[in-house]
């Protein structure tokens, strides 16, 4: 067994109530790592074979929570959820820190593999080297504070009945959905901490779907071993010294919750009322508006990371008062902030708290709500449709919103389906193509990172990444963009990754020879070619074809309406370009499909095979 | 530390980030490797933001040491920390009813009662959390035989402290989520 893992992958059906252990080769794991490399691994050996039947919401779906060997090891802890994405129909790996990981792997396992659906609302508590499905329906339809209230208690309550004289015992690790997450709501994050959301790719309502609450897990045995201790020992001191070398003013470790402000005023590449605009100079809205009147803890971490990037945010006075959630960091401080038309520090804070209580990734969800709304602003959704006004900045409407979806009432129960499928769906209703006010790719909706005034992201970086819309994972020459695929491989934090000594780290910590040339030039490409297969196949309500979807959304090419980049957009022919220059270098035919040969080369065979079915 | 002077942990519950990098710090050295759930020191957080990091406040009468039935508890002379002789503990857990905060607790592998040892009188979470500049865990030192009933008031359970930090950080939200 290679150093670094746990040993063992829970293997649990839910409607056969059935618990085994799994193992998985040394090769597997020296190839695929861990978090979404192994997840693609295991979803394509288990279920390629019928990819396109698979329904992400029905029970032949696999929900995975996997760590990695760097995981909880390395600073900055993070799970990978995964499964077949009720968002995009591929495979995504989302990853969220917490301490959830590093309690599994103390329980002796590296990751959970969830099948079937339970009868009726359980959880899965994980203990050294056991688990037991629990009964939920007492914390079904629970938000997140009452959620995580209830389980710590009654886990810890269960574990000191059960170890009697052994003192007071910690809390476990919880990872759970919130009632969107129950209600199949698509763009329902996997969500740990009230605020930390692995939000990409839906696996929320993978979860739900399942009848799964929660995960829960208390380990108490150590952290695996590694191969060389000294070396490990030296490096994890050494990568905290790293990030404490830098300002703690730096984004990464004061959080980014100044970006808010920022990323507006000075790159226009910032969400402003469903990205009609990417330009904003609200100082009203600057990160020490957040501080200094909400931050009430500004160094908020997670397992083994000094990096602090969260802050606890809550609200002490006026009408949201009593509410509390981290940051927000900036992707929430954008999308539930300027998207909405909101620039009020604390109406985002409450918004932001309500998309974490509820379950929403708060990227994914407020995307669709800030589409619906520009809807409104057109005409195009009524008060009729939506039983009240939805103007842009009214806090008041936007729960109101948040709420009706997560109830599925209604137009909620259309926008509960994400903002693509929503628009092809209120397209039909209302015989006019609202498509084009949908910001997504490939039915993921995009972080808050806008392409056009050329300051941010790459034109064709979201286009042709198997992540779609996920902005921590974009593209760019097939060499350097693997180095993110290594991370949610290994499954640590981007923020804390050690420059310049996350590879001496991982062969510390493994025992392998794996070098970064042969992970960006060979086993990055491998798992990029299985998340390509699975997200061309897709289905089954959705199929991409790659000459049209391998792209940003429309608005990304209108001129930008105000700032100091007015007038510029994401160019066509650069995109282009970009995209048959990623192909090749990737090992895509000019249609976008993993050549043959390359596959071959590389061993994936079955791939191979099953992309005969698209080349016809 | 000359031998005037005693060390004692100072723990500010609201400079605490809840990093947990004490944990691993004081498992490797006294395990050898990382095991927070055998760390003397436990970072608590029963209610997200609010992180307790819990150890043993070396109470100046020492109601552990008095009840252990066998004498595996005793006082360090050089350090005034409670050492545990792991052959003599029975794992009764009499020491936790009769600590005042329930902090010692039994290890997860050999099943003795684990107390801060305060690693000799340098502590090794107290490093690493200066090395983050949280400044949670400060070392503190005392006027060696100078008795400080202040101690005894952080003996407190983790119940207890998350309550008080709690209504601290959350106000009157925090009878909610306690």
């Amino acid at each position: 067994m290679p150093r670094g893992y746990a040993g063992k992958f829970l293997d649990i059906d839910l409607s056969k109530d059935k618990i085994k252990d799994t193992t998985f080769d040394d090769e597997i794991l020296r190839n695929y790592v861990g978090g979404r490399g192994l997840a693609a691994k295991i979803l394509w050996d288990r279920l390629g074979k019928k990819w396109e039947k698979v329904d992400p919401l029905g029970p032949e779906n696999l929900f995975l929570a996997l760590t990695g060997p760097l995981t909880a090891i390395h600073p900055g802890a993070r799970i990978c959820a995964s499964g077949k994405s009720p968002q995009c129909n591929g495979i995504i790996g989302s990853t969220a820190s917490a301490e959830f990981p590093s309690e599994l792997k103390c329980a002796g396992y590296d990751g959970v593999i969830v099948s079937g659906k339970a009868k009726s609302p359980v959880y899965i508590l994980v203990t050294d080297d056991k688990a037991e499905i629990m009964d939920a329906k007492h914390v079904w339809g629970k938000e997140a504070p009452e959620t995580i209230k209830i389980l710590t208690k009654e886990v810890r309550g269960l574990l000191e009945e059960r170890n009697p004289n052994a003192g007071k015992f910690k809390d476990p690790g919880i990872i759970y959905c919130g009632p969107a997450g129950e209600n199949r709501v698509r763009t329902a994050a996997v969500m740990m901490k009230i605020s930390h959301a692995a939000g990409y790719g839906g696996y929320g309502a993978v979860m739900g779907s399942k009848n799964l609450k929660a995960i829960v897990a208390k380990g108490r045995k150590p952290l695996p071993d590694v191969a060389s201790p000294g070396a490990v020992r030296l490096l994890w001191h050494e990568v905290d010294r790293q990030i404490m070398r830098r300002d703690r003013t730096w984004p990464g470790l004061w959080g980014t919750g100044y970006g808010g402000y920022t990323v507006g005023a000075s790159s226009s590449s910032e969400p402003v009322r469903n990205w009609q605009d990417e330009w904003h100079d609200e100082k009203s809205f600057g990160g020490p508006k957040f501080d200094y009147r909400y931050w009430v803890k500004r160094y908020w971490s997670d397992f083994n990371c000094s990096g602090a990037c969260m802050k606890l945010a809550v609200i002490k006075t006026g009408p949201y008062k009593g509410t509390f959630t981290d940051n927000p960091d900036y992707e929430l401080e954008a999308y539930l902030g300027p998207n909405l038309g909101v620039f009020d520090p604390g109406e985002c804070i409450y918004l932001s708290a309500l998309v974490d209580y509820l379950g929403y990734s708060g990227i994914n969800g407020p995307n669709t709500f800030a589409f619906a709304a520009e809807l409104y602003q057109r005409g195009i959704l009524t008060k009729d449709d939506l039983g009240f006004e939805l103007k842009w900045g009214d806090v008041n409407a936007f729960e109101a919103l948040a709420r009706k979806i997560v109830k599925r009432e209604g137009i909620g129960d259309v926008l509960a389906e994400g903002t693509y499928r929503a628009a092809l769906k209120i397209s039909e209703m209302k015989g006019v193509d609202v498509t084009k006010y949908a910001v997504h790719v490939k039915g993921v909706e995009i972080g808050a990172h806008g392409t056009r005034s050329g300051q941010d992201i790459r034109p064709a970086a979201y286009a042709c990444s198997p992540q779609c819309g996920d902005h921590t994972s974009v593209v760019s020459d097939a060499y350097r963009d693997m180095g993110m695929v290594f991370l949610d491989s290994a499954v640590i934090c981007s923020f804390v990754s050690g420059r310049g000594l996350l590879w001496d780290y991982y062969r510390a910590v493994t025992g392998w020879d794996t070098t970064q040339e042969e992970w960006n030039r060979t086993l990055g490409h491998r798992i990029i070619h299985i998340q390509r297969a699975a997200l061309l196949l897709g289905g089954p309500d959705i199929v991409w074809d790659p000459a049209i979807h391998d792209d940003n959304p429309p608005r990304y090419y209108e001129p930008l309406p105000s700032g100091p980049y007015k007038g510029q957009t994401t160019d066509r022919k650069t995109v282009e370009e970009m995209k048959q220059e990623y192909y090749e270098a990737i090992g895509w035919d000019e249609r976008g499909i993993p050549e043959s040969e390359v596959l071959k080369k590389l061993g994936l065979e079955d791939v191979d095979k099953a992309l005969d079915r698209l080349r016809k | 530390m000359s031998s005037e002077e005693t060390v004692w942990i100072f723990r500010d519950y609201l400079r605490c980030s809840g990093c947990r990098r004490c944990e691993i710090a004081c498992s490797l050295h006294h395990e050898g490797k990382m095991w927070p759930e055998a760390s003397r020191i436990r970072v608590f957080m029963l209610v997200p933001g609010v992180e307790i990091p819990h150890l043993c406040a070396q109470c100046h009468d020492y109601p552990c040491v008095s009840a252990c039935p066998v004498d595996a508890l005793s006082v360090s002379d050089e350090t005034i920390a409670v050492l545990v002789d792991k052959d003599k503990c029975i794992s009764c857990g009499k020491c936790i009813d009769a600590c005042p905060g329930k902090i010692p607790f039994l290890h997860p592998g050999d099943n003795k009662a684990v107390i801060c040892d305060l690693c000799g009188g340098d502590p090794e979470c107290v490093k690493i959390c200066q090395e983050a500049r949280f400044d949670a865990l400060v070392s503190l030192k005392e006027r060696r035989g100078r008795e400080n009933l202040n101690r005894q008031l952080f003996a407190q359970t983790p119940e207890q402290l998350t309550e008080d930090v709690a209504i601290n950080i959350f106000g009157e939200k925090a009878e909610e989520l306690i």
